[in-house]
Order: C-alpha cells, then structure tokens, then sequence
C-alpha cells in the first residue's frame, strides 16, 4: 500500500475552476474592505487635522478597533449581521482604519513648513493647498499606509471563512475538518502568494504616482 | 508703493510685541533691506505685507490700497514672495513650479509655457532645468528657481525673506549680483530681509536697521549710515570696518582726482625728475596730449629727453564708476602706489591712497 503524498497536484488540477473563484472572491473583499477603509480613514484624518483635539479620541478608538481578536470581532457580528459579505467587511474595514489614518495624518504633517508657506504666499486657498500640494506630497507614507493594511486585510480575509466568506481561505477551513493537508497548504500558499503579489502591484502605483521621488541618473 | 503706518504685531503668549509701532515707506523701484539681529521682528514685518501675519494695529498699504480690503490671497499673487528655505514644490518640475502663480491666475496654456521660457533665461538657468524636480538641482540652481517663481506673474511688488541665507558665500555673492542686474532689468518694488550688514548695504538703495521688539533705529542710504550712524545700537551693529564698508559705497567720481606724477612725452629729464620728486616716487607716467601712454622708472632716465623711453602699460587702471574699495584694491597690489582713473577709455587723472583716506575723514 503507497502512502497518499502529502499534496496532491492533480487535485489542484482538478479544482482550477474553483480556485479561481475563490481567488476572485478574495481579492474583492480585500478590495472593498481597502476601498472603503481608506475613505472612512480620510475623513477620520482630515477631522483630527482640521480639530486637533479630536485626532486623540479617534487614534483611541480605532486602536481598541484593531486589537479586538478577530475571531472575537466575526463571532460577535455573526448574531448582528449574519455570514453575509457584510460581516466580513465590518471586521475587515476596521482592522484598515488605525494603519490608514495614522498613515494619512503623518503624511499630511511631514509636508516640509517651506513648502506649506511658500504656497499659502503665492495665493493658495486651504482646498487648492490640500488637494494639489499636501496630498500628492503625503502619498509615499499614505501609500505606505496602504501596502501594510493590505497585506494585513489579505490574510484576514482567511478567518472570514468561518462566517461563510473568505476567499482562499475556505480550502484551509475545509482542508482542517477533513484533515485533507494539499487543501491547507494551497489555501496557505494562495494567501501567501496574493498579499505579496498585491504588495508589489502597490509598490509599482507608488512609482507612477511619485515620480519626483525617483533617483534619476542624468548628468547634473 | 509700500507703506506701513503704526504697525504692532502682538503674538498670542509672547512677551511684549514682536513688532511696536513701526512706520516705513518704500517707493516705487527701490530695494529697501531690513536688517537687524535675530528675533526683531524682520519677518514679521515682512510676512505683514502680504498678510502672513495679521497686523494686530496699524495700517498697511500697497500702492495706496489698503491690505485688509484685499482678499488675502488676491494680494499674495500680486506680491512675489521667496524665502531662505524657497519651499519649491518638490513633486513639480522647476517649469511646474514658476508656473504656480500664472496657474493660480487662471493663464492660458501657451501664455505660461511662454513666461516660463522668458524667466528661466532671466534668472539665468539652464533650459534643461525645465524638466527636473526640485532635488535634482543645486542649492544656487534651485534659489534661481526660487526667485523665477516670485517674478512669474510680473508682481510689482517682491518680498524676499533671507533668500541667500542657505547657500554659500561665493554664490550668494553672485547671486546678490544677479539681483541687482535683474533689479535693473525688471524694476521691482523689493523689501528685503537680511541678518547680513554687509549684504544690506550692497542690496539696499535705503537701509532700516531694527532693534529687537521691531523698532527702527534708522532708516536711511547705506552711505549715510555708514557716515552718520544714528546712535550707539546701529554703531554697534554696523561692527568695526565701517570705514572699508563705506568704500565700497562711494564711486571714484565722487573723490577730487590728482595729476600724480605724470610729464608729456615733450618734457625734459630734468622736468621728469622734479615731477617725481614733488611726489616722492621713483616712477612718472608719460602722457602723449592728453593720452596716458605708459609709465616708466627714473633709472630708466638716459639723456636729456623721453624720446629714447619705451613707456610700460599701466596695468593696474581704475573706472571712474568704480568704488572707492576696487580702486584702493587696485592701488595696494600695484607696484606704482596710485591708480590712472579712466572715464571709458579716457585718462582723467589719479587716485592715491592719500587720497581715499581724506574722502572718508571728511
Ligand atoms: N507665530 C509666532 N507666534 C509667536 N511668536 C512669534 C511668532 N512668530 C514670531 N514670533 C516672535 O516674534 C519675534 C520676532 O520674530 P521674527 O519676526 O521671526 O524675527 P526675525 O525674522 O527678525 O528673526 C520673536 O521673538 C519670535 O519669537
Ligand atoms: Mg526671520
């Protein structure tokens, strides 16, 4: 008698279709959750920037957000929300929030005071002085922002298998229970593979969207 | 064109006003430098004008309107600004960034493209640097740059705040030079500030020194601050070498020439060597009419007459609209000890040491 092989390509082979969907699956909850996490954020930062005294509250707040287990967090949704799609983002936004506004808000105030009062002496309002100078000036640590609370949202999404969600996440849970190990390390590898991919397609945007941060070679 | 009436700045917390009581006027085209030490309220003054700062009393006015009656920033893009650190904008290109203004203003397309071409040649920078970003120029590159931005809208009014404060000395010289030659290019209304006596008095056409709590202790030329300095606070700040400050103020022009020792090619020996003794040298110059030809020494004497002379160049020769400071340059490292004045190519006589020393006594 030969024992099974620890993983089993031609099941792989077998589930491409599945695969795919799942990793579709994935990479629109990662989506969402990043999309939506980053607008709540953006309002949250520009409320502690404009009111000062609010940016304490609000980075408490978010903090005790980010350090409820998430376990915790879907299990008490679940009674509220159900295993919906909304379940999962609810965790899934909040986990974004405390990286995305700290992000933002360090952006925003690292713009050099030069900058800011060169611009205000040459006529800028605060809406033009926002848009066109200190968000563009702010994008590589907002970026930064981002890259980490992706790659944190696409191995969460993972645990939103146990409310019915989760993307590559479902062969782990389905691999565990029918102690099936090429479902465990697929979902795994899939997870693994997706956050670093993701990673480098948001280092690629950073590039394009700042290229006065590049180191250019031409003769001085 | 500009002028400040009783202005105080009071900062919330401070100790006492940044600014008291402050009145200037500058007219139209004149670079006007404050100076004085750390903390007397330069800045503030400056920021002021184009309503950085709100003044906490007094009026200000530019070109006779009242500030506070401009929207803030209407006035900021008719007023050029440009500060130590330049704050140019670090994600656009040097052509984006003297474009602001212009952008601000609403121009057309082709309109900006056309006034950034003409000030990137005003200011002196290479074409190429069109296209670069901030970090890729030089400390003195990226100033021009600084002062292209304030002059894009072709306001009539700069302020300029310790501009050449974060380069080094040998380009800021130069580059207080490119001011003066643009100043007379553009005609600008300047307030310059400075912690710098020296650059004061080489900007200024008047000078106000301040004293801490923004107060003026004079306000006047640079010469005349130089010659009559109003009270012991503008001497002590003035320093020592006042004397070869004020040389570099003063044009040969202004100082009576002498003949110095100087014969016609006619002249005899003997006539020659009276000359150099009446001046106690032991050289004459040779003049052909009124032509200076050369200059030779008293060994070089032989015979009765100059003919056989073949008369040196002068090499150490002196403008008449140069400054006293050149033309004393000019006499120590001489070997002759005085210096031909020359109005273009015309000789019109000589200055000696002896001679600038008597201007600055009188
Ligand atoms: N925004 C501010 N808030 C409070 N005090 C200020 C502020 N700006 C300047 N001051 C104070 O006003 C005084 C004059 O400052 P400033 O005009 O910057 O001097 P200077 O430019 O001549 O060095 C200083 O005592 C400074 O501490
Ligand atoms: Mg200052």
């Amino acid at each position: 008698m030969i024992a099974a092989p620890f993983f089993r390509w031609d099941w792989v082979f077998d589930h491409l279709g599945l695969i795919w969907e799942k990793v579709s699956e994935h990479l629109v909850l990662t989506g969402i959750a990043l999309g939506v996490g980053f607008v709540i954020s953006m309002a949250l930062a520009l409320i502690g920037l404009r009111f000062p005294r609010t940016y304490p509250p609000i980075t408490w707040l978010t903090g005790v957000l980010y350090t409820i287990p998430s376990l915790a967090l879907f299990a008490f949704l679940v009674p509220i929300t159900g295993f919906t799609v909304l379940s999962a983002e609810i965790g899934l936004v909040s986990y974004t929030l405390l990286i995305l506004i700290r992000n933002i808000v360090a952006g925003i105030q690292g713009v050099d005071p030069a900058v800011r009062e060169a611009a205000l002496g040459m006529g800028y309002g605060s809406r033009r002085l926002f848009l066109e100078i200190e968000l563009p000036l702010a994008l590589p640590v907002i970026l930064a922002g981002v890259r980490i609370a992706a790659v944190t949202t696409i191995g969460l999404v993972t645990i939103t298998a146990l409310i019915g969600q989760g993307g590559v996440g479902f062969f782990i849970l389905q691999g565990l229970n029918r102690f099936f190990n090429t479902e465990i390390v697929l979902g795994t590898a899939l997870s693994v593979i997706l956050a670093v991919a993701v990673d480098l397609v948001l280092v690629l945007v950073e590039r394009l969207l700042t290229p006065w941060t590049a180191k250019r070679t031409a003769a001085s | 064109m500009i002028r400040l009436e009783n202005v105080t700045k009071v900062f919330p917390g401070g100790s006492g006003p940044a600014v008291h009581q402050l009145s200037l006027d500058v007219a139209e085209g004149e670079i006007v430098v404050l100076v004085g030490p750390s903390g007397c309220g330069k800045t503030t003054t400056l920021k002021m004008i184009n309503r950085l700062v709100e003044p906490t009393s007094g009026r200000i006015t530019v070109a006779g309107e009242d500030i506070m009656a401009i929207p803030a920033h209407e006035l900021r893009r008719r007023v050029g600004y440009v500060i130590q650190q330049i704050g140019l904008f670090p994600h656009r290109t040097i052509a984006e960034n003297i474009a602001t203004v212009p952008r601000l203003l609403g121009w057309e397309r082709t309109r900006i493209d056309d006034r950034v071409g003409e000030l990137i040649r005003l200011v002196d920078l290479e074409p190429g640097m069109r296209n670069r970003y901030p970090r890729e120029l030089s400390g003195g590159q990226r100033q021009r740059a600084g002062v292209a931005r304030a002059l894009a809208a072709d306001p009539p009014v700069m302020l300029m705040d310790e501009p050449f404060g974060a380069v080094d000395p040998i380009v800021r010289g130069r580059l207080q030079d490119e001011l003066l030659d643009l100043q007379r290019r553009v005609h600008k209304t300047i307030v310059f500030v400075t912690h710098d006596i020296d650059e004061a008095i080489k900007l200024g056409d008047r000078v106000a020194i301040l004293n801490i709590g923004g107060i003026v202790e004079q306000y006047a030329p640079p010469a005349v601050i130089l010659r009559d300095p109003a009270n012991a606070f503008v001497k002590a700040f003035l320093g020592s070498h006042r004397g070869i400050k004020r040389l570099s103020l003063i044009p040969v022009g202004e100082v009576p020439l002498e003949d110095g020792p100087m014969v016609d090619r006619s002249a005899t020996a003997r006539d020659a060597r009276a000359c150099m003794d009446r001046y106690g040298v032991d050289w004459f110059g040779i003049l052909d009419g009124k032509e200076l030809v050369g200059w030779a020494w008293a060994s070089d004497l032989d015979g009765d007459s100059l003919a056989h002379i073949d008369p040196k160049p002068f090499e150490a020769r002196v403008s008449l609209d140069a400054s006293l400071r050149e033309a004393l340059d000019t006499i120590i490292t001489s070997r002759t000890r005085v210096a031909p004045v020359f109005d273009g190519g015309r000789f019109v006589g000589t200055i000696t040491a002896e001679g600038i020393s008597r201007e600055l006594a009188k």
